[in-house]
């Protein structure tokens, strides 16, 4: 492997890693809060990149620059809309009832949100690409590359990263999700309306899903289960890093990003066994995640 | 009313229901030749779901039991590939040995995690086992499956029509068999043993059992189940496709089992036949929206019924006695 190829790998890494990150955060936040696996955020992701792309289909002949606010809006669209109905409609009546049921029940919201797409987008693969175009590429160290891959992307990684640290720790409305994190009991016994917080957490990770998904709309083609793939991955990188971690869904996301684009121009036919080989790893040794807090066992 | 007493009473009415249930799998598609296959289907996946309502039990759910169903699935794909010539007999046996091992092997890691650690280790090794059958493609031709040759039985070889029965009448004879195994292990000390799991794991050590080692077993014998019913399953689609190992039919299992109900065994077979009648006709009649509907009957099952079909039953005694 020359060097041009390995800084290819390296761009191609980072992107990646953004997005994936964006995606894994979000499911990370909602377990961390209320405790549920989101097997429907892949479809949130999917519903995300569909819409967007739709929208930007709709604005572009208006002024290409408008593709990007159509992004943002695709995104807190499908997650207050998708996100606010399966958490008030859906999760709501199952709270204190068996996990088994909370993770269920959002296996059906996968089902029929992969079947909605099916019907109102098709299965033919949708292009909308504007918003890649639109930008200058860039050369990084001889490699020649878009500026929406390795600059904006990663950007608006670092970004939720950074914004969603400074929410937590440093506001009063982050405080309060910390506090339920905590103990769901003693905040609800000082007049912490937990249901609110369940359902403001859940549409914040719900958009950030679809936030990951309109991003990844420009790079790639909208296909049927790309939804399916992206829970798993996510799930993957969320678990590796610990559920509830967000820095160490970050670092977990570059780290599998990395490693995948390398294995892409290494050794292609392994790229997708990469990120569940590291997951199935790690959890043998660390059972609750690289960054995860060993749980006492209870009695 | 002791204990015993209630026991044999809540669990009577339901054999009554499981009994009926087989002997109309077995007549029905008598009269209905598309029926056979449908029949067939119900079964074998019901032999899967009775490996996940056995984890049930112990209070852990499995999100990638569809690795055993696939395992068998292909054991079946490889031997007609390599060695050639099958015999249903011969591929179930070996679709129940690499299972078996298989479960034995993944068996001893995820036994010693519990709930959503326990959940997720099994995602996670059956991903990797999705990936390497997707992607080993001069070995497993990829997303397109292996094609499985139509076996005989004992050296007999049938028409596809007769074929159909057959393979209905030995999926009958070994999902009566598992149903009854299963529910004998469960009644039996180690059973009772696998439900202090889910009650009081560490009270269950304090009497002297290894907590591990119970789970252990049971998740060997759900393995052998999965196993089992995914050699079916490639005998009667003729195929094994890596997506049998795919997460999303994990979760097909997991709904069969909630559909159904976890808390009995019958509940496998009561979800499996729910599960493939509403895809059958909802395909046949609405084929781009069977994903939906099921959907939709999983949240009402859910939110109305969290018992499954079986609780529905006992709801309904119970309300008719002005309830308890």
């Amino acid at each position: 492997m020359n060097s041009t190829l390995a800084i290819l790998a390296v761009l191609d890494g980072i992107s990646y890693a953004a997005l994936v990150f964006l995606v894994s955060v979000g499911l990370s936040l909602i377990f961390g809060v209320l405790r549920v696996v989101n097997v429907a955020h892949g479809s949130l992701y999917a519903f995300g990149a569909y819409l967007a792309a739709t929208f930007s289909i709709k604005v572009a002949p208006l002024s290409p620059w408008l593709t990007y606010p159509a992004l943002l809006a695709a995104s807190i669209v499908i997650g207050v809309v998708c996100g606010g109905f399966i958490e008030r409609v859906l999760l709501r009546p199952l709270y204190g009832r068996d996990d088994v049921l909370q993770l269920l029940i959002t296996f059906a919201a996968f089902m029929i949100m992969d079947n909605l797409q099916r019907l109102i987008w098709g299965v033919q693969p949708i292009f909308a690409a504007e918003p890649l175009k639109l930008l200058p590429n860039v050369t990084v160290f001889g490699v020649n590359y878009t500026s929406y891959q390795v600059i904006l992307l990663p950007a608006v990684a670092v970004a939720t990263l950074f914004g969603l640290r400074y929410f937590l720790r440093r506001t009063l409305a982050g405080a309060v999700i910390m506090a339920v994190t905590e103990d769901r009991e003693a905040s609800t016994s000082i007049g912490i309306d937990a249901r609110r917080v369940y359902f403001v957490t859940f549409i914040i990770g719900a958009s950030l899903a679809a936030l990951g998904g309109a991003l990844a709309s420009p790079t790639t083609s909208l296909v049927p289960g790309m939804g399916a793939d992206m829970i798993v991955l996510s799930f993957a990188v969320a678990a590796t890093a610990g559920l509830g971690q967000i820095e160490g869904a970050a670092l977990t996301a570059l780290m599998i990003g990395l490693t995948r684009a390398f294995v892409i121009y290494l050794q292609p036919e392994f790229e997708v066994l990469v990120p569940y080989l590291l997951m199935v790893l790690v959890l043998l040794v660390r059972p609750y995640g690289l960054f995860g807090a060993t749980q006492m066992r209870k009695i | 009313m002791s204990e015993k007493d209630l026991m044999t009473r809540r669990i009577k009415p339901i054999t009554t229901a499981a009994v009926i249930f087989f002997l109309v799998s077995a007549v029905a598609p008598l009269f209905v030749a598309s029926w056979a296959t449908l029949f067939a289907l119900i079964l074998a996946k019901g032999i899967v779901v009775l490996g996940i309502v056995l984890l049930l039990q112990a209070g852990q759910v499995s999100f990638g039991h569809a690795m055993f169903f696939a395992i068998g699935a292909y054991t079946s794909a490889f031997w007609g590939k390599y060695v050639g010539g099958g015999d249903i007999l011969l591929y179930l046996v070996l679709g129940g040995i690499s299972s078996t091992v298989f479960g034995l092997i993944v068996g001893l890691f995820v036994v010693r995690y519990r709930e959503i650690f326990f959940g997720m280790l099994n995602l996670a090794f059956s991903m990797v086992l999705w990936s390497l059958l997707e992607k080993m493609f001069p070995y497993t031709n990829g997303a397109d499956g292996i094609r499985v040759a139509r076996p005989g039985l004992l050296g007999f070889v049938f028409t596809p029509e007769t074929f159909q029965y057959v393979i209905l009448y030995v999926s009958l004879l070994i999902a009566a068999a598992a149903f009854y195994g299963v529910q004998r292990y469960l009644e039996s000390p180690l059973g009772h043993m696998l439900r202090a799991i889910k009650s009081n794991e560490t009270r269950l050590e304090y009497l002297g059992m290894s907590a591990r080692r119970v789970l252990l077993i049971g998740y060997v014998i759900s393995a052998f189940l999965g196993g089992i019913g995914g050699t079916l399953v490639a005998i009667i689609q003729q195929i094994a496709t890596p997506e049998f190992g795919f997460w999303t039919k994990s979760g097909e299992f997991v709904f069969i089992a909630i559909l159904g109900g976890g808390a009995h065994a019958f509940g496998a077979f009561a979800g499996a036949a729910m599960f493939e009648c509403v895809r059958f006709y909802a395909a046949a009649h609405l084929a781009d929206s069977w994903q939906l509907i099921l959907g939709v009957v999983l949240i009402v099952i859910i939110l109305y019924a969290p018992n499954g079909l079986i609780g529905l039953r006992q709801r309904y005694r119970q309300s008719g006695k002005g309830g308890r």
